[in-house]
């Protein structure tokens, strides 16, 4: 019996070395997944407009295998993105970083422009309400503390001055 | 009515200088703004219709950094500037490219055949990976100098329609010739003591 239990216990201990290894190996296998996760993030060097993860050229297949080599070691997301754009510029990017040419076309072009923007719709707002249109202009509602002009008609002078008097209450 | 119109509230002297006071500035920080906003636009748009460079046209400056266990001179970066008065090979080629490797043999076998008349040919690896490149060049036993063209700056600069295209650079810096496509011997012969001549 205690012999039996012996040689159980061998087995076991032997099938658990053979199997430790194909264990951590899988463990540290990338998945095809994981690598296009990050693949879908970067361009195709020689093709326009297509992303690595779909893209059939032979050197999109070197990208991956390269992605592939570099979460095996532990790298990064952020240094995957960092070794590429260094290796082969920001252009290959979804997201370039904000430096140099990237950070003026993608940041500092849009922004200007919608300062610009907002500063030209200010200037056009503002000269409006100085130079409002005749029909506006005519009508003292819109400014009831203005001195009215005479219109040279009695009458309407009285109802305007009336009018100007009740709003002022 | 007599206070309304004996009452005028505001002064018409004041007002429009007041007016003029407050909108100098925007006005000009608006056209500056314009004028910086076409500015950059021009500058970018020069940047993207760079001409290719041309035969006859002066070599566009770079800097190189080898490969590990490739140096020029005993450099393990070298620029063009640092050949003057040499003519220069330049060919751009990646492992993944089927056309590169019916010129590699040829390359490697003309340099052996010049390389003690002072010409310098260099290898330039475009938008390839490392360990690729590493494994192309000891496949094709290539000697001469190589090195990955980091952030795609000289393919960038020499405007290279793809691979393999060898630019060849005579002792002033002044491109000679263009070759889009693989080298045969016949061209090679011709070029090289051109090179040399001038």
């Amino acid at each position: 019996m205690l012999r039996r239990n012996k040689i159980a216990r061998g087995l076991l201990l032997a099938l658990l070395l053979t199997l430790l290894p194909i264990i951590v190996h899988a463990q540290d296998e990338v998945t095809d997944d994981e690598v296009n996760e990050i693949a879908k993030d970067i361009y195709c060097p020689v093709c326009e407009s297509t992303p690595l993860d779909v893209c059939p050229t032979l050197a999109c297949d070197d990208w991956r295998e390269l992605i592939r080599t570099q979460l095996s070691e532990g790298a990064t997301r952020e240094e995957i993105f960092d070794y590429f754009a260094r290796q082969y510029g920001d252009g290959v990017l979804a997201n370039p970083p904000r430096r140099g040419v990237s950070l003026i076309v993608l940041w500092v072009l849009p922004a200007l422009g919608l300062i610009l923007g907002l500063l030209l719709f200010a200037w056009l707002l503002r000269g409006l309400r100085r130079n409002p249109p005749a029909a506006t202009a005519a009508t003292p509602a819109s400014a009831p503390s203005a001195t009215p002009v005479p219109t040279g008609n009695q009458s309407l002078d009285d109802y305007i001055a009336r009018v100007e008097r009740e709003i002022g209450e | 009515m007599s206070e309304t119109v004996s009452s005028p509230s505001t002064t018409p002297s004041t007002t429009p200088q007041a007016g003029k006071r407050s909108i100098r500035w925007p006005m000009i920080l608006l056209w500056l703004g314009i004028f910086a906003l076409l500015a950059i636009l021009g500058w970018g748009l020069l940047n993207t219709n760079a001409t290719r460079p041309e035969v006859g046209q002066n070599a566009p400056d770079f800097e190189l950094e080898f490969f590990n266990g490739y140096e020029w001179e005993g450099l393990p970066i070298a620029g063009l500037d640092d050949m003057r008065g040499r003519p220069v090979v330049l060919n751009f080629w990646a492992s993944w490219c089927v056309e590169c490797r019916y010129e590699a043999d040829l390359l490697e076998q003309t340099w052996q055949k010049y390389k003690d008349d002072g010409v310098v040919f260099l290898g330039v690896a475009y938008v390839d990976t490392e360990p690729k490149s590493l494994d192309y060049m000891e496949e094709f036993g290539v000697t001469y100098p190589h090195a990955p063209d980091l952030g795609t700056r000289v393919s960038q600069d020499y405007e290279i329609t793809g691979v393999p295209e060898t630019f060849f650079i005579d002792k002033n810096g002044v491109i000679r010739h263009v070759q889009i496509g693989p080298m045969n011997q016949q061209l090679m012969d011709e070029i090289i003591p051109q090179l040399l001549e001038n």
